[in-house]
């Protein structure tokens, strides 16, 4: 519904009650990040710590969810258990577009339940449910449970955590519609401190479209640049799964907890040979006709003769190299195994490959023993990460529930810190160089999301610090407005900042159409200086040894470079958040 | 159908071009998940029955038998009673919150819209080179 505020449904999981409120700010934050920004700063207790009940965890869209193609993406916020500092985790599936028919803007969840129960919304709907027997079940358990417990099928959108989110790991991320995640950052430990399992989002509202003759030739010209451009053949074909194989021949995937950036023996895991061998289907999320996600399947004999189970799988780049080539696994449907296995438990699989890698190579160097891992680590052995994922997200002792909290904090207390390949959180699938290390290090969300590090590294050799953190900031700035939109990134494409103001005026938002550098600018500022008023330090930031031992097309890794990268990014995100700032 | 990747372009087209709504439910063809993800998707449109339950049900005229099958619908006659959502077999009528019906007219505008070719407008049987309205959405 277009309106020139916000429609936010605060629901109290203390009460089971809720209330519709109208914010003020259409034309200032927009929608999305700058919303859900603006939110914490009414609902947050930035002194308080992430589990408190009186936190909120935020859901938000933008202007334009579902009035144009690729606006299918929701924004969640809330104070991460990985740092305790605010932070935005972002999913798509049926989330946005099932909020927006909800015909809510914004959904603020405060409070924590007496018992693990669920919450229902709709735009005609609000109940808070009991439902201890929920608690306890995998994410694939629990979807079907709540599948059947809230008729509706297709258009609602359901979330929900697994085991890790329940017991409080900061690497439990929330699952949306089964193939899609608000993965990083822990925010399935905000659900489950708040012993809510799972939101059911019914899409059951109708609105009149615009009335402007310019929205069906717009909608009309955008749908065919999104369809008929590389996009498709990009994201669709072989989607970014081709990145592994790309990264490898320019010796920049991560191998082996970052032992190596380019291995042949990844060939068995590239994106073409899980396209031949895995490949069931292409699924989308609601309102992206580009259909980017890519299911493979996993068969398993369970009982002798002849008795299998089979199970589909998403797969990705990141899932792909987080526990592929990080954990030597060369083989394409062992890596589908363990991300099923990841997924089942509700652990971020990123996170969760990444922190196994650098466990595997700590017991190798004898800083770890099996008293600890419970299970003898070894880069390439799919049966035993498969324990090691369930340990790891029940929090099976006090190895794993530390491990649990991030990588770095295990390795504070064991050793190990300098090859914990963690730039913020445990890194991205791209050993890029310089500036994507500090990017993913210093960046907002610490994904390689907020803006293309990786992708400066690889067009860039020269070592001009100035342009290249000039060149991060400014693309934050760009993708942010982007996610208040809220956009899919891979759009990034088509929607320039002349079809996002063409797009905006057709539905009615003419102020905020004129306004969009000074409303990306000052986005920006609120979200850093939301992040600071948490307590992020950037100077405190520090890049661990591995990242300055490797070598990729470019060379060595430039210590000093790096060095000099982080501190003039530092200094530019402290000036973006200091308090006298918009 | 068995291509469908779930992104719903048919309905929200159908809403947009058909029926001046924003929506994925006032829409001929509606998408659906046959049992959960895990097991693809299926699309609720009108099968084009001759004859058609819904008009053989419908009170008032609103809707009528369409030659080659399906309806022709004249919502100024339709009283919202509903009964033609009840008589369809298929599910392929969604009824609005003031049983306003909406169903498929067979016009083919959600065709374009489809990015894995699993619609197509087919001639009906035993209408060669009629008008172009005599077509259907095949899913």
């Amino acid at each position: 519904m277009i309106r020139d505020h916000f429609r936010v449904l605060v629901v109290d999981l203390a009460t089971g009650r809720g209330s519709v409120v109208s914010v003020e700010g259409r034309d200032a934050v927009a929608g999305g990040s700058g919303l859900a920004a603006m939110l914490f700063a009414k609902y947050g207790r930035a002194d308080k710590p992430w589990d408190d009940p009186a936190q909120p965890l935020i859901f938000t869209i933008g202007p334009l969810t579902g009035y144009f193609p690729l606006m299918s993406k929701t924004v969640c916020a809330f104070k991460s258990p990985y740092h305790d500092h605010y932070a935005e985790s972002h999913a798509g599936g049926r989330s946005a577009l099932s909020l927006r028919f909800a015909d809510l803007d914004g959904l603020v969840i405060i409070g924590r339940a007496e018992k693990p129960s669920c919450v229902v919304v709709g735009s005609r709907r609000l109940e808070v449910r009991e439902a201890h027997y929920l608690w306890g079940m995998d994410l694939q358990t629990t979807g079907k449970t709540l599948r059947r417990m809230f008729p509706g099928s297709g258009h609602r959108s359901i979330l929900r955590i697994g085991p890790a989110g329940e017991q409080g790991s900061a690497m439990a991320c929330i699952n949306v519609d089964t193939n899609r995640h608000f993965g990083r950052l822990g925010a399935g430990a905000v659900m489950g401190a708040k012993r809510l399992k799972g939101i059911v989002i019914l899409g059951d509202g109708i609105f009149p479209l615009p009335e402007t003759k310019e929205y069906p030739k717009l909608f009309q010209e955008v749908y065919r640049k999104l369809t008929d451009t590389d996009m498709m053949d990009k994201y669709h074909n072989l989607g970014t799964p081709i990145n592994v194989a790309v990264l490898n021949g320019i010796r920049a995937l991560p191998i082996r907890n970052l032992q190596q950036t380019s291995d042949d023996a990844t060939d068995g895991i590239t994106g073409e040979r899980f396209a031949d061998d895995t490949l069931l289907r292409h699924m989308a999320c609601a309102g992206c006709p580009v259909g980017c996600i890519h299911v493979g399947f996993v068969r398993e004999k369970f009982m002798e003769p002849n008795q299998y189970l089979y199970r589909q799988v998403p797969y990705d780049h990141e899932p792909i190299f987080a526990v592929g080539s990080m954990l030597g696994m060369t083989d394409a449907f062992k890596v589908l195994a363990l991300i099923d296995a990841v997924d089942k438990q509700g652990l971020d699989v990123m996170s969760a490959g990444v922190a196994l890698a650098w466990a595997t190579e700590a017991l190798e160097k004898g800083i770890l023993s099996e008293n600890e891992t419970l299970v003898p680590l070894k880069f390439g052995d799919e049966q035993t990460y498969r324990q090691a994922m369930q340990h790891l997200a029940t929090g099976a002792n006090e190895f794993y529930r530390l491990l649990g909290q991030g990588t770095m904090k295990a390795a504070a207390y064991y050793g190990g810190t300098e090859f914990a390949c963690v730039l913020g959180q445990e890194m991205g699938g791209y050993a890029t160089g310089e500036v994507f290390f500090v990017s993913q290090a210093l960046g907002f969300r610490h994904s390689h999301l907020d803006s293309s590090g990786y992708s400066y590294d690889q067009k860039h050799t020269d070592k001009n610090v100035g342009d290249a953190v000039g060149f991060l900031v400014r693309d934050e700035r760009e993708r942010v407005f982007l996610t208040s939109m809220v956009a899919c990134l891979f759009a990034r494409g088509v929607y320039s900042e002349a079809v996002l103001a063409d797009c905006l005026r057709s539905v009615g938002y003419s102020t905020l159409a004129e306004n969009i550098a000074a409303v990306s600018n000052s986005i920006q500022k609120l979200r850093w200086k939301t992040r600071l008023a948490t307590g992020f330090d950037p100077r405190a930031v520090t890049i661990p040894k591995r990242f300055t031992e490797i070598t990729t097309w470019k060379g060595k890794v430039d210590e000093g470079y790096l060095a000099a990268l982080k501190e003039e990014y530092a200094r530019r995100i402290l000036e973006m958040g200091r308090e006298d700032q918009g | 159908m068995e291509r469908c990747i779930g992104c719903h372009s048919c309905s929200l087209a159908c809403a947009r071009l058909v029926h001046k709504h924003l929506s994925w439910d006032t829409a001929g063809i509606r998408i659906a998940s046959s049992g959960g993800l895990s097991t693809g998707f299926e699309a609720r449109t009108c099968l084009a029955c001759n004859p058609a339950p819904c008009a053989l049900a419908c009170p008032t005229g609103a809707y009528s038998q369409r030659q080659g099958g399906g309806v022709i619908v004249k919502k100024n006659l339709c009283i919202r009673c509903g009964r033609c959502a009840e008589a369809c077999p298929v599910d392929a009528i969604y009824l609005d919150a003031t049983a306003e019906p909406f169903v498929c007219i067979h016009c083919g505008r959600c065709v374009p819209f489809c990015p894995h070719d699993c619609l197509e407008m087919a001639k009906t049987a035993g209408e060669p080179g009629e008008r172009e309205g005599a077509q259907e959405v095949a899913s």
